[in-house]
């Protein structure tokens, strides 16, 4: 199979992410102002720019609004079952693992009914990107409250406002084993490019939350103006502390937002450990699953 | 083509069916399994992970088995032949991507090693009573297979046809077993790897441009690219047409659904598969599965000593249902008997077959243990006047 290496050209007459993107199912479902499309930007722009071979990227996506991502990607794309993104993606990634696979879900999707599956793959540093766009709330079925809604925020299942603590999500990842864990808004367009780019290049569990604005849900529900003022707010909310300790990381309502990258470190995948491990017991007789997957031709 | 070498644990072995359901495995080629600990099928992953890493195999164990079926379906796109082994209520959590991967038509194997239920009911001991869940379990409208051992010779034999199949027909193939055929142990022989058929992951040979991802004609199965190769290709969970991508209309409802079950539907007579013994010129033939087949042998042979002309069908492919053979059969014998570890499952599946034609009798045994055969023998007896 040849390797892809992109700069691909990109027409004149085309928006300049098309060759990434399956135009044909243009117009996507987002509602204007949604944030979901600049994080898609970001994310194939940062493959652009990190030259990855593109025909060894999958991209799963759980349910949701985040979760069509994985339909609108020209790459290998799995829209896979509410929550259970992760554990798809970890079986592609053992199942074959020269792979270059990016999770990129809802808040709903990963730390809700996902949650469980969010930490077990932290910690066994399991080789995935994780993309989470974080809109405090549950978008495609109404605006509900989620496990990142601020306090205080209303949705439609908390119409007084919410009274359960939220997620930090970056503590979350990083307390539970994630190699990079860092936090942006979805009008850092730079920064979080740069953050995606950085995280291709890095293994094992990396975590980019992405703060976007729900225009239609939350930003009505709580009065916040159209979804271009509450993308402006939350951009001028951030602060940037790059290397913070991750328990100053929660968000409350309509409160500042602090990004950065706050963790950056190397520490061996689940199958770098398990390479070495049964290359230390088993010597010869270890036979690693080969990169490009398991036995299918004899 | 042939199985393997790496994965053949070839000679005559004494092993207990789970065990032996793990060498299948190894011997079908399979190199991807996850799983989470249940009473009474962990011994067939714990087998797996000390054998796994000589062959190129990894074996996860998961968090849950929500996880471990969603790995599962995750890991056969990539081309590796795939499984997860659980019990009850595991197979319970399983149903959400069981569904995902008849959806996705993601060739994989679930084995369910049953034990008396429901909810957490009896872990250590024998049911036969998630035989409709395997079914019907997942939402929705779909079709599987379902294969049902009863020993630990076919529990291994079983294990390599549940791969086959579900690389024929790229559906979940749900093996069945119970937890008397998963702890007995017996005279397993595995034969040489070039006397083992296995049916490999067939990849497409078309281009990336011209593949289309659920093309398919008629019933057949459409072709299989796998991640990574450079098809690009969308699959979902969401009703979806022929290029994968997500339709929201009664029409792409209409043709999604058919397909899925059309495929296993029409094919259906080809997949049964059942002994038969006796059954010519039979009052009543005695309709059985998994370890019941073994127990009923007696009742049977008790019946006939009392002079009940008495014939045996043993199913071992049981979804999809023999109807044909069930049908054939009810107009030639009084009753059928069935005897089963649950309250009436598959009886209710003879009876809707026999049509009113002959009379479906269920001997229930609710869990726990295996039937005492004179009460199979006396169901036949009474049956046949």
């Amino acid at each position: 199979m040849s390797t892809e290496v992109i700069e691909l050209e990109v027409d004149a007459e085309e928006h300049p992410i098309a060759p990434y993107i399956r135009m044909e199912r243009m117009p996507h479902i987002w509602c204007p102002t949604c944030g979901i499309g600049t994080v898609l930007k970001c994310f194939v722009t940062a493959l652009g720019q990190a030259k990855v071979d593109l025909n060894k990227v999958a991209v799963v996506s759980g349910i949701g609004c985040t979760g069509r991502v994985a339909g609108y990607v020209k790459l290998d794309g799995f829209h896979a079952t509410h929550g259970r993104a992760i554990p798809f993606a970890t079986g592609l990634k053992l199942g074959r693992p020269e792979l270059l696979v990016t999770v990129f879900s809802g808040d709903g999707d990963l730390v809700g009914i996902g949650g469980n599956h969010f930490i077990h793959a932290a910690r066994r540093n399991m080789d995935l990107l994780v993309i989470l766009v974080n809109n405090f709330i549950y978008g495609m079925t109404g605006g509900q409250n989620a496990a990142t809604t601020p306090l205080t925020a209303k949705t439609s299942t908390m119409p007084f406002g919410n009274f359960e603590r939220p997620f930090n999500l970056p503590h979350l990842a990083a307390s539970c084993g994630a190699t990079y864990v860092a936090r942006w808004t979805s009008l850092h367009i730079r920064r979080m490019t740069k953050a995606f780019k950085e995280a291709i290049q890095r293994k094992g569990f990396r975590f980019v939350e992405i703060i976007t604005p729900c225009s239609t849900l939350y930003a009505r529900l709580n009065k916040l103006g159209t979804g271009l003022d509450l993308l402006r707010s939350y951009h001028d909310n951030a602060e940037i502390r790059h290397g913070i300790d991750t328990r100053n990381l929660d968000i409350g309502f309509q409160d500042r937002i602090v990004c950065g990258k706050f963790i950056d470190e190397e520490r061996p995948t689940y199958l770098d450990m398990m390479r070495e491990h049964y290359t230390k017991t088993l010597g010869d007789k270890y036979l690693p699953m080969p990169p490009e997957g398991g036995w299918i031709h004899g | 083509m042939k199985a393997d070498p790496a994965g053949v644990l070839t000679g005559t072995h004494y092993l207990d069916g789970d065990f032996a359901c793990g060498e299948g495995a190894m011997a079908a080629g399979c190199r991807f399994v996850a799983g989470y600990p249940i009473t009474p099928s962990t011994e067939v992953v714990e087998r797996i992970a000390r054998r796994f890493p000589r062959m190129g195999g990894i074996f996860i164990q998961m968090e849950d088995e929500l996880a471990s079926m969603a790995a599962v379906v995750g890991a056969s796109w990539t081309g590796t032949k795939s499984m997860t082994v659980t019990s009850g209520p595991g197979f319970s959590l399983m149903m959400e991507n069981i569904g995902l991967a008849a959806m996705m038509e993601t060739p994989c194997v679930v084995v369910n090693v049953q034990r008396g239920g429901p909810s957490t009911g009896l872990p250590t001991m024998v049911g036969q009573a998630d035989m409709m869940q395997a079914r019907w379990g997942s939402h929705g409208d779909y079709a599987i297979i379902a294969l049902s051992p009863c020993s630990p010779q076919e529990a291994f034999d079983l294990t390599i046809d549940a791969f086959n199949l579900s690389e024929l027909y790229r559906v979940p193939v749900l093996m069945m077993m119970d937890e008397c055929v998963g702890h007995m142990t017996e005279k397993v022989v595995i034969p040489p790897a070039d006397r083992i058929e296995v049916v490999p992951r067939k990849l497409t040979d078309q281009s990336p441009e011209e593949f289309v991802p659920y093309k398919r004609n008629g019933n057949s199965v459409p072709e299989f690219a796998r991640a990574g190769d450079g098809y690009k290709f969308h699959t979902t969970g969401l009703t979806h047409d022929e290029r994968g991508y997500p339709i929201m209309s009664e029409d792409c409802q209409d043709k999604c659904v058919r397909c899925l079950v059309d495929k296993i539907r029409s094919n259906a007579d080809k997949i049964a598969r059942f002994d038969e013994e006796g059954t010519d010129g039979a009052e009543v033939v005695v309709v059985t599965y998994g370890i019941t087949s073994r127990v009923a042998r007696m009742g049977i042979d008790l019946a006939r000593k009392k002079g009940v002309k008495v014939g045996v069908m043993r199913l071992i492919v049981v979804w999809p249902f023999p109807e044909k053979r069930i049908r054939q059969l009810a107009q030639k014998v009084k009753a059928f008997v069935v005897p089963e570890i649950n309250y009436g499952q598959i009886v209710l599946e003879v009876e809707r077959c026999a049509a009113g034609k002959a009379r479906a009798i269920a001997v229930s045994h609710m869990g726990g243990g295996v039937h005492d055969p004179s009460k199979i023998c006396k169901a036949i007896v009474e049956a046949a006047k």
